[in-house]
């Protein structure tokens, strides 16, 4: 964990592009899509040694990226498993039944709110709030794609069909 | 009559294209405008005359608050607010993946009559999958058809639009930590004023308007003045979203005329669940003070009937609560969110917050005492006002409204130890 990360081309050329987005003396404004796009291609979450190299390369202080990746909730900066899947309970979806939902993934797979199974296979995130799918309630997502409408089947078919 | 603004598209085949947006007049305002150099002012009036309010949440009007910023100033910004996060609210999520060329239009007509050659989009983290691929798509289209860009069609008219992505905020959706956020830092709302208005990304003067407020413009500039105020009944101007969700037959998004009774959405959207009684709805997303079913019953959906109960027409967000609802569950629920969405830049809200959700789970777990509730009060207003922007208010408001309508269902809770529903 403590070798030093080294941002690939792939990476640079995409965090370039968020750049040019903005004025060219705000280096900060890029951190959070930039963290977003090291994340995905690290296995969902970011490390002490990302944030350095981070910072390095948009010429900031790393305190700045810190800051970010730890007041945005979909930042991770812990290992998580592959798969991440937020259940939304805000009240809507509560009121279609969420609770139950929640519930019955935990005890399927075994894990509370904010574990990863063992097998790394899941993560089950916690600090979700509304998902803005309040008419498809209940709903989770699962890597950021929605599943509307849940009924205890249809959670067992969307688990069983991810790798 | 049957208008439809943002919500045109949506039952199309490719709602999302360009052909499907321009075969509805898309991008004809924005032509007429490019090509007439029309003169920013009177489009300005004509937004302010047409009655047009913030979609968000706040209701100010549109037009007024463009017409805020100092023309003169060299660089200015236009930012769209598509960080929709307000519980019950679900409708710039769908402007997004089915009608977004519309808030492209709106987002171009908007940063010309400020004077802004850069605007962004900012949406929401979570949208990353679906709406954000749709949205970049049709900006390429429009791109690629010069509607945005350097010397739009000919012309020597310049405007940049740049997608955001966020990452995990409800506080963002407050147009002040909105701008933090784009600058790259924690989302916390500054201090007003100045207004972005007159200080604000980047410290240039910079116009907020919501997703849904924005792809509203093309058809209000389309038509001709007092077409847009004309589409609301009676003394109500123009027309909104409102999403319906909770114990609902046929929970959706439906856009109708501002000052349509309640009744009348209640029935479009299938009635309540079930068959079952209308005990509280709350109307303008999880912010505003709840209201009893019979008193809702009563309104028409447009600013002042719903202040009139009480309450507040805000996002449009509508939760539907039948009989066999447990208010004490749904406040605890609501009182969860705030907390867990305070920034934590006022203690007020940082540790009112806090307090109330952890009051409200020891009613729920049977350790409440009738004195709790009075404390629920006392943190409230203790709260409300007392911050730099409205999440405390939004926290306090319905905590206060739960009480005063259902007392009885928690002081139940509270003797019994358990809902007086279950």
């Amino acid at each position: 964990m403590n070798q030093k990360y080294v941002i690939n081309d792939e990476i640079i050329n995409q965090i370039d592009r968020v750049k040019r987005k903005f004025p060219e003396m705000e280096s900060k404004s890029s951190i959070i899509e930039s963290l977003l796009i090291i994340q995905h291609h690290n296995q969902g979450f970011v490390t002490k040694e990302i944030i350095q190299a981070l910072a390095k390369y948009l010429g900031i202080k790393e305190i700045d990226v810190f800051e970010v990746a730890t007041f945005y909730t979909m930042i991770n900066i812990k290992p998580v498993g592959r798969n991440v899947i937020a259940v939304c309970n805000n009240i809507s979806c509560m009121l279609r039944g969420s609770d139950n939902i929640l519930n019955y993934i935990e005890k399927k797979l075994n894990i509370k709110v904010g574990e990863s199974t063992p097998d790394k296979k899941f993560y089950l995130k916690d600090e979700i709030e509304c998902l803005a799918a309040c008419n498809g309630g209940p709903m989770m997502q699962v890597n950021h794609k929605n599943y509307e409408n849940l009924t205890l089947n249809k959670v067992d078919k969307i688990l069983e069909g991810i790798k | 009559m049957n208008i439809k603004l943002c919500t045109e598209t949506f039952n199309l085949n490719n709602p999302a294209s360009m052909e499907t947006y321009i075969s509805l007049g898309g991008y004809e305002a924005w032509k007429k405008i490019v090509e007439r150099k029309s003169s920013k002012l009177e489009i300005i009036n004509k937004i302010k005359e047409s009655g047009l309010r913030g979609k968000g949440g706040a209701g100010f009007l549109t037009g007024l608050k463009w017409s805020f910023i100092p023309q003169q100033a060299k660089q200015k910004y236009l930012v769209c607010n598509s960080d929709e996060s307000e519980p019950g609210t679900c409708k710039d999520r769908d402007i997004l993946r089915y009608n977004p060329h519309a808030i492209i239009e709106g987002m171009l007509i908007a940063s010309y009559a400020i004077g802004a050659s850069v605007a962004y989009n900012y949406l929401r983290g979570e949208f990353l999958d679906e709406q954000w691929k749709v949205f970049n798509n049709a900006l390429e289209e429009a791109y690629k058809n010069n509607f945005i860009g350097k010397n739009i069609l000919s012309t020597n008219i310049s405007i940049e639009i740049y997608s955001l992505i966020g990452a995990g905020a409800y506080i963002v959706g407050e147009e002040t930590a909105m701008l933090e956020s784009i600058e790259g830092k924690r989302g916390m709302p500054r201090i007003k004023p100045p207004f972005p208005a007159i200080k604000g990304l980047f410290g240039k003067p910079t116009i907020i308007n919501n997703t849904e407020t924005l792809a509203s413009i093309p058809k209000i500039m389309l038509n001709n003045e007092g077409w847009y105020k004309d589409i609301g009944i009676g003394n109500s101007e123009g027309i909104k979203i409102f999403s319906m969700s909770g114990h609902i037959n046929k929970p959706n998004n439906y856009e109708i005329p501002l000052g349509t009774p309640f009744s009348n959405l209640l029935k479009l959207s299938g009635g309540v669940l079930n068959g079952n009684k209308l005990k509280a709805v709350i109307p303008g997303g999880s912010s505003v003070p709840v209201i009893k079913g019979e008193d809702m019953m009563m309104t028409t959906m447009d600013y002042p009937s719903i202040a009139k109960a009480g309450s507040m027409l805000g996002s449009g967000g509508v939760i539907i609560m039948d009989e066999t609802t447990c208010m004490v569950s749904v406040l605890h629920r609501i009182s969860r969110f705030y907390y867990s969405e305070s920034c934590g830049q006022c203690t007020p809200c940082r540790e009112g917050t806090g307090w109330l959700h952890k009051i409200l789970s020891n009613i729920l777990n049977g350790k409440g005492t009738l004195n709790n509730l009075d404390q629920l009060n006392k943190i409230a207003n203790q709260i409300e006002g007392h911050c730099i922007c409205a999440l405390g208010d939004a926290a306090a408001m319905p905590v206060r409204s739960f009480l005063k309508h259902f007392w009885h269902e928690f002081e139940y809770y509270v003797e019994k130890k358990e809902s007086m529903v279950s």
